[in-house]
């Protein structure tokens, strides 16, 4: 038995040399690189600006472009702090934001979603103002199913939940939820997995998980499709830029990736996460 | 004579990272909490209205209740289950089969909490919203944290009462004790002192258990009304805002942090003289 045992702890301690060999291995040619690059800031701009920057480091050997998701504000705080190169933010600068400069990769709305069995397609702005207050808690009241509404929330911090407020003019304290979520993927799958929720997602987010079979439906708000081509023409009304951010003059590697990321070289990528191109604007 | 030195030296030096390791994550909550431990009165923790930290209202105290809530509920399910499957395998199974059923609760051990998360929110979670919405709850936090310190409990509880002496047992026999008169009269006796320790090492998986319980349990910072309604745990309040939070948010968030370490303190004391009181 002791000697099975000791087998397997020598097993063990070889296999970990290995891997940490490995792990060296994988990360000799990255600082041998000359030129990185970091971008932190929001989890709706992260899946998009990691499909640029990869098509950035095929184009440019050499440069090593690093993205790490973490919301808006984090994003602007790095840049300022000169922690990160760019910020990702998607939602426009605020007044007190004016020593950054944003550059525009792409538009997003911010959509409702409710289960894809739920007969409910449209609500008015003044109803989901009564459902995420709690005056409405059954779907008979907004022409639904008599069953309980769970009204599903953002986690304080995120620019989802502050775009969300402030075009329905609402403080986070007024809304009666009934569950918390964190990011876009967890909500999806929490809208789901209850016939009776509503949410609120990135368009792109909620459009790229129901082409995949998610059981989830995009409301439309004050009759106002929430789709791609009603963001295009500015219909839609709850809409947001996705931005990139810096703080003062860029050197070379991150003007180029700036560029890069406006050209229409990454059109089809933008398209792909169901954003909306903003030369296409 | 040479290498008692070397090894008492190593010995001394590991003991010594360890402890100083401790010291400085206190060291450092205690830092990173500081801004606000000083600015704000500590009541304000306690008496705010309740948590919306970018409105400056920092009340902990829902999110403690439910901390203390799921963790309690998890013990209530896990400890009767978890004695009951140890003593399954020591004394009532055939070999064989206790080998694979112990063998089954080791495998459980091992699953990554994540995956018992994934597991709960789409499958559990569902479940319970068709029998009382909204699904996400104290319950579903209970449930999966139950199923996490589980196996936990049996394995200790299986050890202890494994290394209770074969001799106790022959003497219990020749004084012609029933099997159940063994086990409440010597067999738990005798490994009293290794199952409470597996229960308070479970009891503190359960108060700092995140990501299983941050996808299950709702995250609604209030007090719940019943085992159906939504909690927020402290541990799943820091992985949930942490990564989005700035100066006083983020401050506060470690606050709760110290809170939850303090709290496995205040555990592992209680723990502490839970078995001095035995051995007097």
């Amino acid at each position: 038995m002791f000697r099975k045992n000791s087998y397997l702890l020598i097993c063990l301690i070889l296999l970990s040399g290995v891997a940490a060999g490995l792990v060296l291995l994988s990360t000799a040619p990255a600082s041998a690189a000359t030129q990185r690059l970091v971008l932190t800031g929001s989890s709706t701009v992260a899946p998009l600006v990691s499909e640029i920057a990869r098509r950035f480091e095929s184009l440019y050997p050499g440069v090593r472009i690093d993205v790490q998701a973490g919301g808006s504000s984090r994003g602007i705080n790095d840049v300022r702090k000169g922690v990160a190169d760019i910020g990702m933010v998607s939602r426009a600068l605020k007044p007190d934001e004016d020593d950054l400069r944003a550059f525009t990769i792409a538009l997003d709305g911010i959509s409702l979603i409710v289960h894809a069995s739920n007969p409910v397609v449209s609500l008015s702005k003044q109803q989901v103002v009564s459902i995420f207050t709690g005056n409405v808690m059954r779907w008979s009241a907004v022409g639904g199913p008599d069953t309980r509404i769970t009204v599903v929330n953002k986690a304080e911090g995120r620019s989802t939940l502050e775009l969300f407020l402030d075009y329905f003019q609402l403080k986070n304290s007024m809304i009666k939820p009934h569950i918390i979520i964190g990011d876009n993927a967890q909500g999806i799958k929490t809208v789901a997995g209850n016939r009776n929720a509503i949410g609120y997602v990135s368009i792109g987010a909620a459009e790229y998980e129901t082409r995949r079979g998610m059981p989830v439906r995009l409301l439309a708000l004050d009759g106002a499709a929430a789709s791609i081509s009603n963001i295009q023409n500015g219909n839609f009304p709850l809409l947001r830029p996705l931005n990139l951010v810096i703080s003062h003059e860029p050197q070379d590697l991150a003007r180029q990736f700036l560029t890069f990321a406006q050209s229409p070289q990454v059109r089809d990528l933008v398209k792909a996460q169901y954003f909306v191109p903003v030369d296409a604007h | 004579m040479h290498i008692d030195h070397l090894l008492a030296g190593i010995l001394r030096a590991g003991a010594a990272v360890a402890a100083l390791v401790m010291l400085l994550i206190l060291f450092f909550l205690l830092y990173e909490s500081w801004p606000v431990l000083t600015e704000l009165s500590v009541f304000r923790f306690v008496t705010d209205t309740s948590w919306h930290p970018l409105e400056r209202a920092y009340n902990l105290m829902p999110m403690l209740s439910g901390t203390l809530l799921a963790s309690m509920g998890a013990l209530m399910l896990a400890v009767p289950l978890g004695m009951a499957s140890a003593l399954f395998i020591v004394f009532f199974a055939p070999t064989h089969l206790a080998t694979l059923y112990g063998r089954l609760i080791e495998l459980l051990a091992g699953i990554p909490s994540v995956v018992f998360g994934f597991w709960g929110l789409t499958t559990l979670v569902p479940l319970i919203n068709e029998w009382h919405p909204p699904g996400a709850s104290l319950l579903a936090g209970i449930l999966v944290l139950t199923l996490m310190i589980l196996p936990m409990i049996t394995l200790t509880a299986y050890t202890a009462l494994a290394a209770v002496p074969e001799e106790l047992f022959r003497n219990a026999a020749a004084l012609g004790l029933s099997r159940w008169g063994m086990i409440s009269g010597v067999a738990l006796p005798a490994a009293r002192t290794g199952i409470t320790a597996g229960i308070i090492l479970a009891a503190a998986r359960a108060l700092g258990e995140t990501m299983a319980v941050l996808m299950v349990a709702g995250n609604v910072v209030q007090y719940p009304e019943s085992i159906f309604d939504p909690i927020r745990t402290l541990a799943a309040n820091i992985a949930l805002e942490m990564a989005y939070a700035m100066g006083d948010h983020r401050a506060v968030l470690f606050v709760s942090g110290l809170l939850l370490m303090l709290l496995v303190m205040a555990l592992s004391a209680v723990a502490g003289l839970l078995e001095k009181h035995h051995h007097a």
